[in-house]
């Protein structure tokens, strides 16, 4: 049972990681346009490469 | 708005819908005289010709892969948008990056898909210059960043304007970014509070569990000082919005639900912590962490209801055109309507909406004025008449000497009206925000007694109950209840058509009080078509060949009156401004227009035409007369006017039934209110024609003190009257500043919608009412628990999350509106654009 105090800090250090992440990507405006992207993702990206 | 009325879709007079040839642009049948045998492909209008070309011309021919495209008629304004390069509107709208690039956000017409999204954000990249385009669907904003050194940003918007998404400027760059920060901050602290949350009820279970079946008082302490661990920043980060709230409340002394939240997070993480440390006694932190979890999420989802208000409100100013054309020396020049200044000389053409107000200097022309005043009927002005801003000019150009131009027009004095109305509305105090006040005294009073009467008798734990109280009655589901049946009530609406802007709306409509109608728009079609016709069948094919080509009201009438007739071709038409038309059909003489224009031809008049002329006085009075003679005889009489809703009368019965009062409201002339009002069964009394917007505010105002008014229209003239309302409804076909102003806007172009909105909203209230007694039950019980020392902490963390689950499984089952597949919800047609943009946020919810 005396496992539970390495694992417990660890499983909280991942969870630290998530919450992070999460809000790193809050910041960075991921959730601002929920719509557009899924329209975005289903285009080839071949012309937009042309200046 | 106002080109796009009249800009009619080519498509429109192929009404035979039999051509199998398809437009390779947008897919629609190619009216058969645009059908061009040798050509490989075929194309329904210029404008999809020349979408077409450009985007093989630029290897962006890829776009007809996708399976869900635009299917409208590209409709180009072909304006030159000199106006987006003036200094005004850089200073306006343009903001210069650090990086020495230009950055502005455009408002596109007519975006609603994933080829859209394609075309916009590729499009712009081909001129030199442009680094950046990006798309927001939900919001129809475009933004652009591109090098102002190197390409204009007209070159731009002439291009986005050739392949159909007309762009205007977008006003509000600086509150929408504000708004942003603030939801993502929201965000985060949801994020944060959530996951520590549910850690923290992993680390509960643990303890719960052990308290069951015994644990190691080693591990005991591991989990109690993982729980302080975890619940030191959920208190810092998130929870640290009740504590300002609490202190707003304090210094305002005002009770707000915030105040018992921020004691029950102080006393129980202090109480808390010394437990952790001492190792005895309950630790709290559980249901701490959940309830800042859960409270966050009702705010959250609260916040965006009313989101869509401030929303939709940057839309008001899309109706006053943003551009002008001035002449200056002989020299015909663009700019921004911003830049208008009394004195300048306006060019404005037919089909064009005035750009300030003034005086017109040269030329005679229509004007239709029932944006500004109601009045379905165009009138016919003159050098030295009065025109205003946001009225349409019909028929022929004019130029006007510029009088009032931007804050000071009339248009812009009513707007601000609006906005002042809107804001003064006293808040409708909401059952749940009442009863929050109550609630608040009455925990805070409980506790202070528990504490005090059980220490002044020295009875163990008088602190830890005292405590355990406010943890328990933490309005949780309270605080839940309200927003949570609204927001799935709300997305439930937006499937059936309705969108509704705030949970007020729905508490007001949910019991009967007064509707005023609006007449036109609202009870009629809105729109010119053939009420009336007198004469013979074979006219018919003659009248129409002679309106094909014009643009007017009336012609579009008659083109929807009689769609799929075969026309003979036309000779000589010659349109006479302010009379009509006149040319050869078939080799006979033919004339159409207002009694005047055509008896100077007419030598004799038909006989079934004679008749009617003197026994059937409808026509000329309530409706528009259109004369029609040929070869000098008077062989028709039409009466153009505007329809009423099939539905009206049915729905107005519903209304009455359930109690409602009906009043019809407008600014057309009084014999024609007053003959809708008959036809419609409205009181004598409560069928008001002649009404100015300044006098419809009024009547609202007025009715407003004797209880609740809902007031549906559409169109500037009543959006003042609509923000003043207890509720403004805005119906389908309505002008954009009514959505920005009304609480509700029906998407669905008929009436029977409001009939299923009142019924709705009374289900709504009763799913609330159900949600706050369920609460409340649950509370007195936790707290009549707290108070005899029986509440164990066990005990309490089953009872919050099962007071807050009942809330939601209420909401969420509660019989409201029905239930849709949220697909059928786009909108489509002219106004898609705006309505979309509003739909989105709603939709998002549900």
């Amino acid at each position: 049972m005396s496992v539970v105090f390495l694992v417990l800090p660890l499983a909280l250090l991942v969870v630290t990681g998530a919450v992070l992440a999460f809000v790193w990507s809050a910041r960075s405006g991921q959730y601002d346009d929920l719509e557009t992207p899924a329209m975005r993702m289903l285009h080839d990206d071949g012309a937009s490469k042309e200046p | 708005m106002s080109t796009d009325t009249l800009r009619f879709p080519a498509a429109a007079i192929a009404a035979d819908a039999s051509t199998a040839t398809v437009c390779a642009h947008c897919a629609l049948p190619v009216p058969a005289g645009l059908v061009q045998e040798d050509a490989e492909r075929q194309f329904c209008c210029t404008g999809c010709h020349t979408a077409f070309a450009i985007l093989h011309e630029h290897g962006l021919g890829s776009y007809y892969g996708f399976a869900e495209r635009r299917e409208a008629p590209v409709q180009s304004s072909g304006r030159r948008y000199e106006e987006f390069d003036h200094p005004t509107f850089a200073q306006l709208y343009v903001q210069v990056m650090p990086s020495g690039l230009s950055r502005t956000e455009l408002y596109l017409e007519g975006v609603h898909c994933a080829s859209c999204v394609w075309l916009v954000e590729r499009v712009p990249l081909l001129h030199t210059g442009v680094s950046r385009a990006e798309l927001d669907v939900r919001r129809s904003l475009a933004v652009v960043e591109w090098d102002a050194a190197v390409t204009p940003l007209s070159a731009i918007a002439r291009q986005l304007d050739v392949l159909g998404y007309a762009p205007h400027p977008f006003r509000g760059v600086a509150r929408a970014d504000m708004r942003r920060r603030e939801d993502r901050a929201m965000l985060v602290r949801i994020g944060i509070a959530g996951a520590i949350a549910i850690n923290m009820m992993l680390a509960a279970l643990a303890l719960y569990a052990g308290e069951l079946n015994g644990m190691d008082a080693t591990f005991t302490h591991f989990f109690r000082w993982v729980s302080f661990a975890l619940m030191v920043p959920a208190f810092v980060w998130p929870g640290r919005v009740f504590f300002s709230g609490a202190w707003a409340s304090v210094r305002t002394r005002s009770l707000h639900m915030d105040l018992p939240i921020a004691i029950a997070l102080a006393a129980g993480l202090v109480r808390g912590a010394i437990n952790t440390v001492t190792g005895t006694g309950p630790i709290y932190f559980d249901g701490l962490a959940l309830l800042i979890f859960a409270l966050l999420v009702g705010r959250f989802l609260q916040q965006r209801g009313q989101r869509l208000a401030a929303d939709s409100a940057e839309l008001l100013h899309a109706i006053a055109p943003s551009t002008a054309r001035i002449v200056e020396q002989g020299v015909v020049r663009d700019i921004p309507a911003e830049a208008l200044l009394p004195g300048m000389t306006l060019d404005v053409r037919a089909g064009e909406t005035f750009a300030a107000d003034g005086v017109i200097v040269r030329g005679h022309s229509t004007v239709n004025a029932a944006l500004l005043t109601g009045e379905s009927r165009p009138s016919s002005v003159e050098e030295g008449a009065t025109v205003y801003a946001g009225t349409l000019n019909v028929e022929a150009p004019l130029q006007v000497r510029v009088e009032e131009a931007g804050e000071t027009s009339r248009i812009a004095k009513l707007l601000r009206e609006v906005e002042e109305s809107a804001r003064r509305r006293a808040p409708i105090v909401q059952t749940a925000n009442r009863l929050a006040g109550i609630f608040t005294a009455v925990v805070l009073l409980l506790a202070a007694l528990t504490f005090g009467i059980k220490a002044s008798f020295n009875a163990p734990h008088a602190l830890d109950d005292a405590i355990a109280l406010l943890i328990v009655t933490c309005p949780c589901a309270l605080a839940l209840a309200t927003p949570l049946a609204i927001t799935v009530a709300v997305g439930r609406a937006a499937g059936n058509g309705m969108l509704i802007k705030g949970g007020d709306a729905l508490e007001v409509l949910a019991s009967p009080g007064t509707v005023v109608f609006d007449k036109t728009g609202t009870i009629t079609e809105g729109r010119t078509a053939l009420v009336r016709w007198v004469g013979a069948e074979w006219v018919q094919p003659l009248v129409l060949s002679l309106e094909a080509g014009s643009s007017h009201p009336l012609a579009e009438g008659f083109r929807r009156a009689w769609p799929g007739m075969m026309v003979p071709d036309v000779h000589e038409a010659r349109h006479v401004v302010g009379g009509g038309l006149e040319g050869w059909v078939d080799g006979r003489h033919v004339r159409i227009g207002s009694p005047r224009f055509v008896a100077g031809g007419v030598v004799s008049t038909a006989p079934e035409v004679m008749v009617a002329l003197h026994t059937y006085d409808e026509i000329g009075r309530t409706l528009t007369p259109v004369h029609v003679s040929v070869d000098g005889v008077l062989v028709a009489v039409a009466g153009m006017g505007d329809k009423v809703r099939d539905d009206a009368l049915q729905s107005l019965r519903a209304l009455r039934h359930r109690g409602w009062r009906t009043v019809l409201l407008s600014g057309d002339a009084e014999d024609v209110v007053r003959s809708v009002g008959a036809a419609l069964d409205f009181d004598a009394a409560d069928a008001i024609g002649g009404a100015t917007p300044e006098q419809k505010l009024a009547f609202i105002e007025q009715t407003k003190q004797r209880g609740r008014v809902v007031m549906v229209g559409d169109g500037v003239n009543d959006a003042a009257a609509i923000a003043a309302a207890s509720v403004g409804i805005g119906v389908q076909g309505g002008a954009e500043a009514c959505l920005a102003t009304a609480d509700v806007y029906l998407t669905r172009n008929e009436l029977g919608t409001l009939v299923e909105l009142v019924d709705g909203s009374r289900r709504t209230m009763r799913v609330i009412r159900r949600n706050i007694a369920l609460s409340i039950a649950y509370n007195v019980v936790g707290a009549s628990m707290a108070m005899f020392g029986l509440l164990t902490p066990l005990a309490a963390a089953i009872l919050m999350p099962a007071s807050s689950i009942t809330v939601v499984l209420g909401s969420w089952y509660g019989h409201t509106f029905p239930r849709v597949r949220r697909t059928a919800t786009r909108a489509s047609g002219p106004a898609s654009g705006a309505a979309s943009s509003i739909s989105g946020p709603v939709e998002a919810i549900a």
